[in-house]
C-alpha cells in the first residue's frame, strides 16, 4: 500500500488517494535541494501531526532536523500544517493528491502562508527566496508563516486618523463573518454647526467570528465605505446587500467608535499598522501576530486591492467541463487543451471549494521561540524593494509602538 | 483613495446627445380595470364616462383611447363624481367631506384632468358637531350655474361651480310649509336624494332618509309635499309629471305630480317586485321610458332576504319582460345612456353601464334579450387572479387575425353593436405593430389582450383546465340544473376570483409567434404544449412523466399530488388545443421555461431541476437534479407550509385566549417589551452552498452557438440556478427531414459555478457583434438579420448580484458588471432591449434593461455593460407590483398596480403607447359670465336659526314649535 517515489533531491509530497482509504502524498521542499517523495497513506488511520511530522523525517532522511510544513489546498493557497487539527484537514482536503511542502526551519528563511500564495510563487520563487537580514531582536510571537492573513488594516497612509479601513478575508475560512450592522444617527460637524444624519452601524458582534477574532471593527463603529462605495443615503438593506456581495474579500471603511486606538500618522507615506490593539482579549494572540505581517502584505496590495479582489472573481467562477462532450471528431485533442488553458486550479469535474480552517492554538504558536520581528519585514512577495525598504524603515522606528 | 475601477459615466456630450435620443422614462397609462371603484359618473352632452376610486384617482373614459386620469391630493375615497354637462368639468365629494372641482385640459394632444379648487362646506360656530354639514348629495343643475348640496342635518345649500356664494335654503321655510301632520314629531333626516326637475329646472325635489319628500320651487316657492316610507332614491319620470322612488323595504311606488295637489297622499302604483317575504332595500331604481311601449324599469338590490339577499342584482324590467343580472360583485352604481335631447319625449335607452366593484358590465337595451356589450377598454384583469404575464412584440399578422378569429367564436351572447360611450377623438396613430400581452391565471386560464394601444382589450381566452380531471367539472352542472326559474337570474360579467384548484394556476407562459405553438406551465408541475388550430378537434392527449430527482434517494415529496389528466378524448374548439402534456415528478411548479420551435424541444425547470422534451416525437430527451444535498426545503411542497400556517394560527389564537384570561397585566407587560425591542438589524453573511431552495432552476434559454469549439456551433441549452449554477448542454439535433427517426441527444458541456453564488436571472447568448441572437424561425423566414456566426460568440449570465459576459467557447470572463457591489440593489428583472433613437429611424441600440428590488430601472450597453441610465419606476414596498414586471423588446413594460391593473411604462425615446386624444368641451371660461345665484329668496335675514334646527338631529316637535315662533 505505502508506495513512495523518492528522490533525494527535494521533497514536496503528494498525497494520492488510491481507494477510499489511503492517500497519496508529494512532498517538495523548498530550502533543501528539490527532492520529491510520493508516497501513500491511509486516510482515517493518518494519526495525529507528530507522527506524521516524523514519517516525513523518516522518509527524507532528515531526522533532527526542524522543518515546517506547509500544504497547498484546493484554492492554491499554502498553508500550515503544525498541529493535529490543520494536519486532519488537509488530509481531508486531499483530492486525491495532496501536495505537501517542507521546509527547513530557520529563522533567515520565513514563509509567510498568504492568500494565493501559490499562484504567486508559480510567477517567480523569487518572493520566497531568503534575504540576509539578521538585525532584528527576536521576539516570542508566533510566526506568520504559521497563520495565514485573515484581516488587515489599509490605506492608512491616506485615510483621515479617525478612519480605520479594514480587509477580511472571508475566502477559504470556516468562520463566519459574523457581524450585524442597524441604522443610526451619525453626528457631524460642519461649519454650520452640529448636524444629525442617518448613518450605518455595526450593532453586534457574533462570538467567535471573524470580525469579532479580528479585533478590527466594534460595536457602534460607523460603516462610511463599503468597497470604495459610500454608504451615505444609502438604506440599511442596501448596504446588506453590498456588503453580502462583496463578502469574499470584504473592505470596510469605518469611524471606530472607539477612538483611542487610531493609527498615528507619522510622515506622509507608509505608516505602521498596529490598529488591530482592539480589546478582545480572546482573540489575542492572532492580533498580535498578524497585524504586523498584515503590514506587509498590504504594502504590496494596496495599490490594487479591489482590482486584485476583481481578478480572484473571474478566476473562481468555477467553470467544469465535461470530458465526454466529443468534439467535432478531428478537435478532440483541441477540447481537452481548453480544459487546461481555462481553469488552472480547478480543472477537475466535482470540484468544489472546501472551507479550510486556518484558527491554530495559540500555545503553540507563542511557545515558537524562533519568531522574529525581522522576518516580517523581508520580502516575502515580489514586492518592488523601495517598498520593502519603507516598510523595514517604518517597521523600526515603531519597533517599541508595536510590541504594546 | 482607493483605486477602484469605477465606471465613470462619460461626460462625452455626443454620447449623451444619443443617450437623449434613446431613453427617456415615461409612464404612459393604465391598462385594467380601477383597483376599488366607489363612484360613477356619465355626461351625457360629451358622452364621457368617470369612475372615482377609494384611494382618490378619478378616471375619465371616452371613446376607445380616449382615457385621462386625475388624483387626489388626498389618497380619501372619492365617494361622488357628478360632471357638470358638456362643461367638462367633474366635481367630486370625498370621504373627508370635501368637495373638488376637476377640468379636463386639452394640452397638446393629451387631455389632462387638473383640480381647480377644492371646498368644505363651513362649519356652524359653537356647534360642534360636524356631521350636520356632512354632504350626502350633490345636484349640479343641468344649466351649470348652481349647485345643490344636501347635508346630513337635512339643510341644503346653494353653491356656484367654484364654491362660491354659499346659500342655505331654509328650513325654517320649509317647516312653515310642511304641514303639521307630515312632521310627526319626527326630525326630517339627511337628505337622501336631490332630481332636478326634467322640465322645469327651477324645481328640485328633495327627499329626506326618513321619507318626507319635497317639491321645491326656486322661483315661485311652491312647496309640495309627500311622505313616504324610508327613502332610497328617487328618479323624475322624463315628463315631468310624475317620480319614482325606491324604499328599504324592496318596493318602489310612482307618485303623480300636479301643481294643483300640493300634498299627495296616495301613490299611482307601489310594487314590492319580489315580495312578499321580507326583501332588502331598493338602493337605487332608473324608470326610462320607450317610443315602444311600457316603460323600463332599472334597480339594484330588492332580492328575497332569506333566499338570495347575499346576491349582488340588478333587475330590469319591462311589460312582461324580467331579468335578474346577477353578478359576482357589488354594484357601485348604474345609468343608462338614453336620448337627452328635450324635444323627444322618450328617452328611449340604448344601453345600461353598470360600475361593479370588480368590473364593468354593459346591457344593449335596444337588441332583442339585453345582450351584453364587451367593452373596449377597462377589461377585468384580474378575472381570476393574476399569476404570470408574457408580453410578444410585433405579432405576424397571420397569428393575430387567427388569435382574433378563434376569441370571436368564444364569445356567446354578446352583441357587436358600437360601444355606447364614444366621447373625444382618439388621436393616436394606428399603431405599427401588433403586440400581445399574455396572462395567467389561478384558475389555469391563458388570456390574450391586444396590448398594442392604449386600450388593453380582450382577444381569446384559453382554458387548461378542461383536460384535467378536478372536482369543477360535474359541480358546476349540478348548480346549473339546481337554479329555480324565479327570479329569473342571468349570470353577467366574468369576474370569478374562486379558483376551483390551486394546482390548475399557470406559473410560465412561451409563446413561439411564427409557428403558433405555445408553451404552458402551471403549479402541479403541468407543462402543455399547444398548437394552434383552426378547427375544434376531439383527441386524446399525449401524456408523459419526466422524474427530476433522477436517481436521487432519501427525499419524499410532501407537498400536492399531479393534476390527473383526463383519459379519454377532449373537445377542444378552434384556438389553441393541447397536444402534449408533460408532467414533472415531484409535481413543484414550474419555475421556467423555454421553447424552440425550430427544433421541436421545450425545457422546463422546477425546484427540483430541469428537463429537455422532445414534443414532436415525445419523448424526454434529458432530466437533470440540480437539488443541493442538503436543502430538504424543497422536498417539502407549498401545502405542507400551507399546513404548519394552520398549526401556528392554532397556536396564536391559543396564545391570545391564554392572554384574555391573564388579563391587562400580561397586556402591559407584552407593550412594555415591544418597546425595548433592539433596532432592526441586519446580518452580515455570505450565501452558502446550502441555502434553501438552492436548486430552482430560475431561466433556461436555447441558443445556436459555439460550445464544443471555437469553429462550429450548434443547437445548445442553458439553465441556471438558484444558487449561481449554470449548466450548459450541447444538443444534437437532427435535420428537418429526419425529426421522426432520429432522436435529439443532449451532452452536457460546460457547468458554471458563479463565485457569488446570486440567483441566476437570466441568460443570453450573443452573436459577434454583441447583438442578441434571433429567435426561432426568425432568420429562416428572413424576418431578422442572420446573426454574426464568424465573431465569437459570448453568454450573459445575470445574476441576482452582478452582470457578466463570458467568451464563448472558453467561458472566460469578458466584463462584468457589480451591481450589487455598486449600488446596494439587486436584480429582479432583466431583459434584452432594441432602443431605437428619435433622432433617426436607422439608428439602434441593444441594451440590458434591469428592474431591481429598489424598484428602479437601470439600462446597461451590452457587451461591455456600461450604465446608461437609471430611472425610479416602482415604489420598492410594492414587491408584488416588482415581481410581475414584464418588459417588450422595444423598451416598453408593465407592472401591476393592483391586482386588476397593469402600468405602462417606457424607457425608449421613440416607442411609446399613451393616450392622445381630444376632448371638446364648452365651458364659459369667464366665471362672471355666470350668474352666480339668481334666486334671492334664498338669502335669509335668520339664517343662524335654521342652522341650529338643522343641526339638533333629533328634533322634537316642541323644538320646532319654538323656532317657528
Amino acid at each position: 500500500m505505502d508506495c513512495c517515489l523518492s528522490r533525494i533531491h527535494s521533497s514536496p509530497v503528494n498525497i494520492r488517494q488510491q481507494h477510499h482509504n489511503t492517500l497519496t502524498c508529494v512532498c517538495l521542499p523548498l530550502q533543501f535541494e528539490a527532492e520529491y517523495r510520493r508516497f501513500a497513506l491511509k486516510k482515517n488511520g493518518a494519526g495525529s501531526f507528530q507522527e506524521f511530522y516524523q514519517l516525513l523525517q523518516t522518509i527524507h532522511r532528515i531526522p533532527g532536523v526542524d522543518v515546517l510544513l506547509g500544504y497547498a489546498d484546493i484554492h492554491g493557497d499554502l498553508l500550515p500544517i503544525n498541529n493535529d487539527d490543520n494536519f486532519h484537514k488537509a488530509l481531508s482536503s486531499a483530492n486525491p493528491l495532496l501536495r505537501i511542502i517542507i521546509q527547513r526551519r530557520d529563522e533567515d528563511e520565513p514563509v509567510v502562508f498568504p492568500t494565493n500564495s501559490l499562484q504567486r510563487r508559480k510567477k517567480g520563487l523569487a518572493g520566497l527566496r531568503p534575504s540576509q537580514q539578521k538585525n532584528k531582536p527576536a521576539l516570542l510571537i508566533g510566526l506568520p508563516q504559521d497563520f495565514r492573513q485573515i484581516s488587515s488594516i489599509i490605506d492608512v497612509d491616506i485615510l483621515p486618523e479617525t478612519h480605520r479601513r479594514v480587509r477580511l478575508h472571508k475566502h477559504g475560512t470556516h468562520k463566519p463573518l459574523g457581524f450585524y450592522i442597524r441604522d443610526g444617527v451619525s453626528v457631524r460637524v460642519t461649519p454650520q454647526g452640529v448636524e444629525k444624519v442617518p448613518g450605518v452601524f455595526i450593532s453586534r458582534l457574533v462570538r467567535g467570528g471573524l470580525a469579532e477574532s479580528t479585533g478590527l471593527l466594534g460595536v457602534n463603529d460607523e460603516i462610511l465605505e463599503v468597497n470604495g462605495i459610500d454608504v451615505a443615503g444609502k438604506s440599511l438593506d442596501q448596504v446588506t446587500d453590498m456588503m453580502v456581495a462583496n463578502s469574499h474579500n470584504l473592505i470596510v471603511t469605518v469611524k471606530p467608535a472607539n477612538q483611542r486606538n487610531n493609527v498615528v500618522h507619522r510622515g506622509s507615506k507608509a505608516s505602521a499598522g498596529n490598529g488591530s490593539a482592539g480589546s478582545g482579549g480572546s482573540a489575542l494572540s492572532h492580533e498580535s501576530a498578524h497585524s504586523p505581517a498584515s503590514q506587509t502584505v498590504s504594502q504590496c496590495s494596496n495599490s490594487n486591492s479591489v482590482a486584485e479582489g476583481d481578478s480572484d472573481d473571474d478566476d473562481t467562477d468555477l467553470i467544469i467541463e465535461s470530458d465526454n462532450l466529443p468534439s467535432y471528431t478531428p478537435h478532440r485533442s483541441l477540447a481537452n487543451g481548453n480544459i487546461h488553458g481555462n481553469t488552472p486550479s480547478s480543472g477537475v469535474f466535482g470540484h468544489r471549494p472546501l472551507p479550510q480552517s486556518v484558527s491554530l492554538p495559540s500555545s503553540s504558536s507563542l511557545s515558537d521561540s524562533k519568531a522574529s520581528l525581522s522576518s516580517l519585514t523581508t520580502p516575502t512577495h515580489n514586492g518592488s524593494p523601495t517598498k520593502t525598504s519603507s516598510s523595514q524603515e517604518s517597521m523600526r522606528e515603531d519597533g517599541n509602538f508595536i510590541t504594546l | 483613495m482607493m483605486k477602484f475601477r469605477f465606471r465613470r459615466q462619460g461626460h462625452d456630450p455626443q454620447r449623451e446627445k444619443i443617450k437623449q435620443d434613446l431613453f427617456a422614462f415615461n409612464k404612459t397609462v393604465e391598462h385594467g380595470f380601477p383597483n376599488q371603484p366607489s363612484a360613477l359618473a356619465y355626461d351625457p352632452k360629451l358622452q364621457l364616462m368617470a369612475i372615482g376610486t377609494k384611494s382618490g384617482a378619478i378616471k375619465v373614459y371616452g371613446a376607445p383611447g380616449v382615457e385621462c386620469t386625475g388624483l387626489h391630493k388626498e389618497t380619501a375615497t372619492v365617494t361622488q363624481l357628478h360632471f357638470f354637462p358638456g362643461q367638462g368639468r367633474i366635481l367630486s365629494l370625498l370621504d373627508d367631506n370635501t368637495l373638488h372641482l376637476w377640468e379636463i385640459e386639452q394640452k397638446e394632444q393629451c387631455s389632462h384632468l387638473e383640480e381647480v379648487c377644492s371646498f368644505m362646506l363651513p362649519g356652524r360656530s359653537g356647534i360642534e358637531s360636524t356631521s350636520a354639514t356632512r354632504v350626502t348629495v350633490l345636484l349640479p343643475k343641468l344649466s351649470c350655474d348652481l349647485l345643490a348640496v344636501g347635508t346630513e342635518g337635512g339643510g341644503v345649500h346653494f353653491l356656484d361651480y367654484l364654491f362660491a356664494g354659499s346659500n342655505i335654503l331654509l328650513l325654517t321655510t320649509l317647516f312653515s310649509s310642511v304641514p303639521e301632520e307630515y312632521k310627526c314629531g319626527k326630525s326630517l333626516g339627511p337628505v337622501e336624494s336631490l332630481q332636478e326637475h326634467p322640465q322645469h329646472p327651477d324645481k328640485i325635489l328633495i327627499g329626506y332618509s326618513r321619507g318626507l319628500v319635497v317639491l321645491w320651487d326656486l322661483q315661485i316657492f311652491v312647496v309640495c309635499v309627500f311622505l313616504l316610507q324610508q327613502l332610497e332614491s328617487l328618479v323624475w319620470v322624463r315628463s315631468g309629471n310624475s317620480f319614482v322612488s325606491s324604499h328599504s323595504d324592496g318596493g318602489y311606488m310612482v307618485w303623480p305630480v300636479s301643481s294643483s295637489t300640493p300634498c299627495t297622499h296616495e301613490p299611482v302604483t307601489s310594487t314590492i317586485p319580489y315580495g312578499p317575504f321580507p326583501c332588502k332595500a331598493v338602493n337605487k331604481i332608473l324608470w326610462r321610458t320607450t317610443e315602444s311601449g311600457a316603460p323600463l324599469v332599472l334597480f339594484s338590490g330588492g332580492m328575497p332576504r332569506a333566499s338570495y339577499g347575499d346576491r349582488h342584482c340588478l333587475t330590469i324590467l319591462q311589460d312582461s319582460q324580467h331579468i335578474t343580472l346577477d353578478f359576482t360583485s357589488r354594484v357601485i352604481d348604474f345609468f343608462t345612456i338614453h336620448c337627452i335631447d328635450r324635444d323627444k319625449e322618450f328617452d328611449d335607452p340604448l344601453a345600461l353601464v353598470v360600475l361593479l366593484e370588480e368590473e364593468l358590465v354593459v346591457i344593449d337595451l335596444q337588441t332583442a334579450g339585453w345582450p351584453t356589450i364587451p367593452s373596449p377598454y377597462l377589461a377585468p384583469l384580474h378575472s381570476s387572479a393574476i399569476t404570470c404575464s408574457y408580453h410578444i412584440s410585433n405579432v405576424p399578422t397571420k397569428l393575430w387575425d387567427r388569435v382574433i378569429s378563434a376569441g370571436q367564436r368564444q364569445c356567446h351572447l354578446q352583441t357587436h353593436t358600437n360601444w355606447p360611450i364614444c366621447g373625444g377623438k382618439n388621436l393616436a396613430p394606428s399603431p405599427k405593430q401588433q403586440e400581445l400581452l399574455l396572462t395567467g391565471h389561478e384558475d389555469g386560464t391563458v388570456r390574450f389582450w391586444d396590448a398594442s394601444g392604449v386600450s388593453l382589450r380582450p382577444l381569446y381566452k384559453l382554458s387548461t383546465a378542461n383536460i384535467f380531471q378536478t372536482d369543477c367539472d360535474h359541480n358546476d352542472s349540478l348548480t346549473q340544473a339546481g337554479e329555480e326559474d324565479w327570479p329569473p337570474f342571468r349570470k353577467v360579467g366574468c369576474f370569478d376570483p374562486y379558483s376551483d384548484d390551486p394546482r390548475l394556476g399557470i406559473q410560465k407562459i412561451c409563446l413561439c409567434k411564427y409557428s403558433g405553438k405555445l408553451l404552458v406551465a402551471g403549479t402541479a408541475g403541468q407543462v402543455i404544449v399547444l398548437y394552434l388550430c383552426d378547427e375544434k378537434s376531439d383527441h386524446m392527449i399525449d401524456v408523459a412523466t419526466v422524474d427530476l430527482l433522477q436517481d436521487r434517494e432519501g427525499f419524499t415529496w410532501k407537498g400536492h399530488d399531479r393534476l390527473p389528466p383526463k383519459s379519454s378524448s377532449v373537445p377542444f374548439a378552434p384556438g389553441f388545443q393541447p397536444v402534449v402534456l408533460v408532467q414533472c415528478m415531484p409535481p413543484a411548479a414550474v419555475t421556467a421555461v423555454t421553447l424552440h420551435a425550430e427544433w421541436n424541444l421545450i425545457a422546463f425547470g422546477t425546484s427540483h431541476g430541469f428537463g429537455l422534451f422532445d414534443y414532436h416525437r415525445r419523448s424526454p430527451v434529458l432530466a437533470r437534479c440540480t437539488l443541493h444535498p442538503n436543502d430538504s426545503l424543497a422536498m417539502e411542497g407549498p401545502l405542507s407550509r400551507v399546513k404548519s400556517l394552520k398549526k401556528s394560527l392554532r397556536q396564536s389564537f391559543r396564545r391570545i385566549r391564554k392572554s384574555r384570561v391573564s388579563g391587562k397585566k400580561c397586556a402591559l407587560w407584552l407593550a412594555e417589551q415591544d418597546a425595548e425591542v433592539t433596532p432592526v438589524q441586519r446580518r452580515i453573511e455570505p450565501r452558502s452552498a446550502d441555502d434553501s431552495l438552492s436548486g430552482v432552476v430560475r431561466c433556461l434559454c436555447f441558443a445556436d452557438t459555439f460550445l464544443r469549439d471555437g469553429t462550429h456551433h450548434g443547437p445548445t441549452m442553458w439553465a441556471g440556478t438558484n444558487s449561481g449554477c449554470v449548466y450548459a448542454y450541447a444538443l444534437d439535433v437532427p435535420s428537418q427531414d429526419k425529426f421522426s427517426e432520429q432522436s435529439v441527444e443532449a451532452l452536457l458541456g460546460k457547468e458554471i459555478q458563479l463565485m457569488h453564488r446570486a440567483p441566476v436571472v437570466s441568460i443570453a447568448v450573443l452573436d459577434g457583434r454583441g447583438n442578441p441572437l434571433p429567435e426561432p424561425y426568425e432568420v429562416s423566414r428572413d424576418l431578422a438579420k442572420a446573426p454574426d456566426m464568424q465573431g465569437s460568440h459570448s453568454v450573459l449570465i445575470a445574476s441576482e448580484e452582478q452582470f457578466k459576459v463570458f467568451m464563448l467557447p472558453r467561458v472566460s470572463a469578458k466584463t462584468k458588471f457589480k451591481l450589487t457591489a455598486h449600488e446596494g440593489c439587486r436584480v429582479r428583472k432583466v431583459a434584452l432591449v432594441n432602443f431605437s433613437s428619435v433622432a433617426s429611424e436607422d439608428y439602434s441600440e441593444n441594451g440590458l434593461v434591469c428592474l431591481t428590488n429598489l424598484g428602479d430601472i437601470h439600462v446597461f450597453s451590452i457587451p461591455a455593460l456600461r450604465p446608461q441610465v437609471r430611472y425610479d419606476c416602482i415604489r420598492k414596498e410594492d414587491i408584488s407590483g416588482i415581481a410581475s414586471c414584464v418588459f417588450t423588446k422595444t423598451g416598453q413594460g408593465f407592472y401591476l398596480i393592483s391586482p386588476s391593473e397593469y402600468e405602462r411604462f417606457s424607457l425608449s425615446a421613440r416607442v411609446i403607447t399613451k393616450p392622445l386624444c381630444q376632448l371638446d368641451v364648452d365651458r364659459p371660461h369667464d366665471p362672471s359670465e355666470l350668474s352666480p345665484l339668481s334666486s334671492p329668496a334664498l338669502d335669509s335675514p335668520n339664517s343662524s336659526a335654521d342652522i341650529t334646527l338643522d343641526t339638533t338631529g333629533e328634533l322634537t316637535v316642541e323644538d320646532v314649535k319654538d323656532f317657528l315662533v
